[in-house]
């Protein structure tokens, strides 16, 4: 187990140093940061002057160094937009995002792997074939149209549910949280939903498939031939050994929906991660945009990380070919 | 050899009430363009403890009438005639609730391939005591001590280490042990050996067919051993039945049978196995393939490729006894093909 995290973490390094390569080539290339911060009509002696500060005459490996240590440290230079700096401005985004994302996947779990058993073991029967069906439309409709539709119906038409922001948020030092106010809880449930419907679809198609696939293999016809009860053969059995794909694909999803969450964000004006990286993109706000992909890499190191210690626990197998042993005892 | 045989005969002549009773099953396939006789009017009796060998080339019907048994015939297959009975109460229409109960409590299966009989995410230990807990009216802790005791029956090395142990930390042959320990885990009065030795070791198949024979004689219970393996079922079997395209064709004790097959598909099986004490130029060989299910002769399945068929085989032969057997060869009454 820790053998394995400390390979990971080894992977991690590299991949974050590559990843950083590239932020720092944004940085490096995209735009002069000297033409940025100065007004037009400065002289070139303010110029040198400035650009020997920002260290850009020293040798491009010594600033990918420089730029390399301060990231380490968090630290990514101001925002050209707000001037302020930027893991501040990422710092206050990220919650409202994180909140957001694990809500929807949590839900999109405890239905969808639910929906996609169900449809499996009573695959052909009218209730089956509906849940297929609306699994369809789920993963076929884009997330905005979802959006759109539910705040006219709940915002416009019921006015029951706010169309936009995240509600009242409270303050725990590091960390904005909507959960502990009846309006941030309110103003989650719709982005929530356009998100999970998506998932709860992919979740369940998927789940779908591979119990089909499990409930060939022999030791289901064993289970049966020892009289194991229906759910047992179901839960204990078959589902757990579809476990796997599902906490890769789940994985995904909620980095992906954690670093690009943009177009559910921006129907709901959601003050969130992929809000704010459209707002950088619209600025030319590269230090945030190198930031916001130093971080978003990391997450998803994070996440693989933890999908990797789930197949430890949940397929035994695993941690023995991690360890490169043979089929000894 | 001969007393061993009158013995055998002996107790199949006192006929205690039948364990297993099949009368006239048959299984039709059922697709779109039509239903196809997978298994045509068998009838066999076991009694208790006994060990009867089902014999046949793949695509018989030996294992059809296995899963049939035990109730876990895969669609499009299904039962359209005749009656199971064990223990005097009919089981083949009982409701799956029912059938279940009485899965792995009554009656068990061992399947082919051990690798991929046990469930590779979850302990042995896991695996005996909820199959333990779903048939026996025991504890958690009675029932680990259960599975423990039956580990050790079936000849596990350090079974309180082993028990923790996952499926894929054990041999093939080890694995084999483990799924007849959860086979005979409540103490069922039948069980259905599909294979149990093909997927293993040359070297580990004696053993575990000796420990499968030992553990049931020990409990009281009887064996369907299902095999292609003539070799197997005269070492195992008190009685053997012999399929062929979808029917029965001949049954009776192993020691008589073999001694005297009465049906010429039989023997020209017993004629294609080897012999280490007779020296013979040549095995026989069958010539021709066994018909396809739904190419069936409508007389005897067999005559297509029988080296003495007559006229009459073009009608269809019915099991009829000869001594302590029943051949269903019109030609069974003569002298035998074989001595």
């Amino acid at each position: 187990m820790l053998l394995l995290i400390l390979k990971r973490l080894g992977n991690a390094v590299i991949v974050l140093l590559a990843v950083a390569l590239l932020a720092f080539t944004i940085f490096k290339f995209l735009g002069d940061p000297v033409q940025l911060m100065l007004n037009p009509q400065a002289t070139q002696e303010e110029r040198d002057m400035l650009t020997e500060r920002l260290g850009l005459n020293d040798p491009v490996p010594l600033q990918f160094a420089k730029f390399v240590f301060n990231a380490v440290q968090g630290e990514f230079g101001m925002s050209y937009r707000n001037q302020l700096p930027v893991m501040q401005v990422i710092a206050e985004r990220f919650p409202a995002t994180l909140e957001l994302v694990l809500v929807s996947t949590i839900a999109a779990l405890l239905i969808g792997l639910p929906l996609g058993v169900f449809a499996a073991i009573k695959g052909g029967t009218v209730l089956a074939r509906i849940a297929h069906l609306v699994s369809m439309i789920g993963v076929s409709v884009p997330a905005f149209v979802i959006g759109i539709v539910l705040i006219l119906v709940f915002s416009i038409e019921l006015k029951v549910l706010p169309a936009f922001g995240r509600g009242e948020v409270v303050d725990l030092g590091y960390w904005t949280t909507g959960f502990l106010t009846a309006s941030g809880r309110a103003a989650l449930v719709m982005p929530a939903i356009s998100l999970a419907l998506f998932q709860i679809s992919f979740i369940m198609r998927l789940v779908t498939s591979e119990m089909l696939e499990v409930l060939r293999i022999d030791f289901i016809r064993f289970a049966r031939a020892r009289g194991l009860k229906a759910r047992a053969i179901y839960f204990r059995h078959a589902l757990r050994n579809c476990l796997m794909p599902v906490v890769t694909i789940t994985g995904m999803l909620f980095g992906d929906l954690i670093a690009f969450t943009l177009v559910t964000e921006i129907v709901f004006q959601w003050p969130g991660m992929g809000f704010l990286f459209v707002q950088s993109v619209q600025y030319v706000d590269i230090p945030v945009m190198a930031a916001y992909l130093m971080i978003v890499c990391c997450i998803f190191i994070l996440i693989n990380l933890i999908v990797d210690l789930i197949y430890v626990v949940v397929d035994p197998r695993v941690d023995q070919l991690v360890r490169g042993g043979s089929n000894g005892r | 050899m001969m007393a061993l045989a009158e013995l055998d005969t002996g107790r199949t002549a006192a006929a205690p009430a039948p364990l297993l009773s099949v009368r006239e099953l048959s299984i039709d396939f059922v697709t779109r363009r039509g239903s196809v006789r997978a298994l045509d009017r068998v009838s066999f009796e076991m009694a208790p403890g006994e060990v009867l060998g089902l014999v046949g080339e793949s695509g018989a019907g030996k294992s059809l009438s296995g899963n049939a048994i035990i109730g876990l015939i895969d669609p499009p297959g299904r039962i359209s005639g005749g009656e199971i009975h064990l223990e005097g109460q009919r089981i083949d229409n009982l409701a799956p609730a029912e059938m279940r109960r009485l899965r792995g409590r009554s009656l068990a299966a061992i399947f082919q391939d051990p690798l991929t009989s046990l469930d590779p995410l979850m302990r042995i230990g896991e695996q005996l005591t909820e199959t333990i807990l779903t048939h026996l009216p025991m504890s958690r802790r009675e029932a680990r001590g259960r599975a423990l005791e039956l580990l050790k029956a079936v000849g596990i090395p350090a079974p309180e280490l082993r028990i923790e142990h996952y499926p894929h930390q054990f041999s093939g042959g080890m694995r084999q042990r483990v799924v007849i320990a959860l086979a005979l885990s409540a103490a069922p009065k039948l069980i259905i050996a599909d294979e149990p030795t093909t997927a293993l070791d040359v070297s580990i198949q004696a053993q575990i067919i000796t420990l499968l024979k030992q553990m049931c004689r020990e409990q009281g219970t009887a064996i369907l051993l299902v095999t292609h393996d003539m070799g197997v079922i005269a070492e195992t079997a008190d009685r053997v039945a012999v399929m062929y395209a979808g029917r029965l064709i001949e049954v009776g004790p192993v020691e008589e049978v073999l001694r005297a097959p009465r049906h010429v598909y039989t023997a020209g099986l017993i004629g294609s196995i080897p012999s280490l004490t007779q020296r013979r130029e040549r095995l026989v060989q069958i010539d021709g393939a066994m018909p396809r299910p739904g190419a069936v002769p409508s007389g005897c399945p067999f005559a297509p490729r029988c080296p003495k068929r007559i006229d009459k085989c073009s009608e269809r032969p019915e099991l009829m006894a000869f001594g302590n057997s029943q051949a269903a060869c019109w030609r069974a009454g003569e002298e035998h093909f074989y001595a």
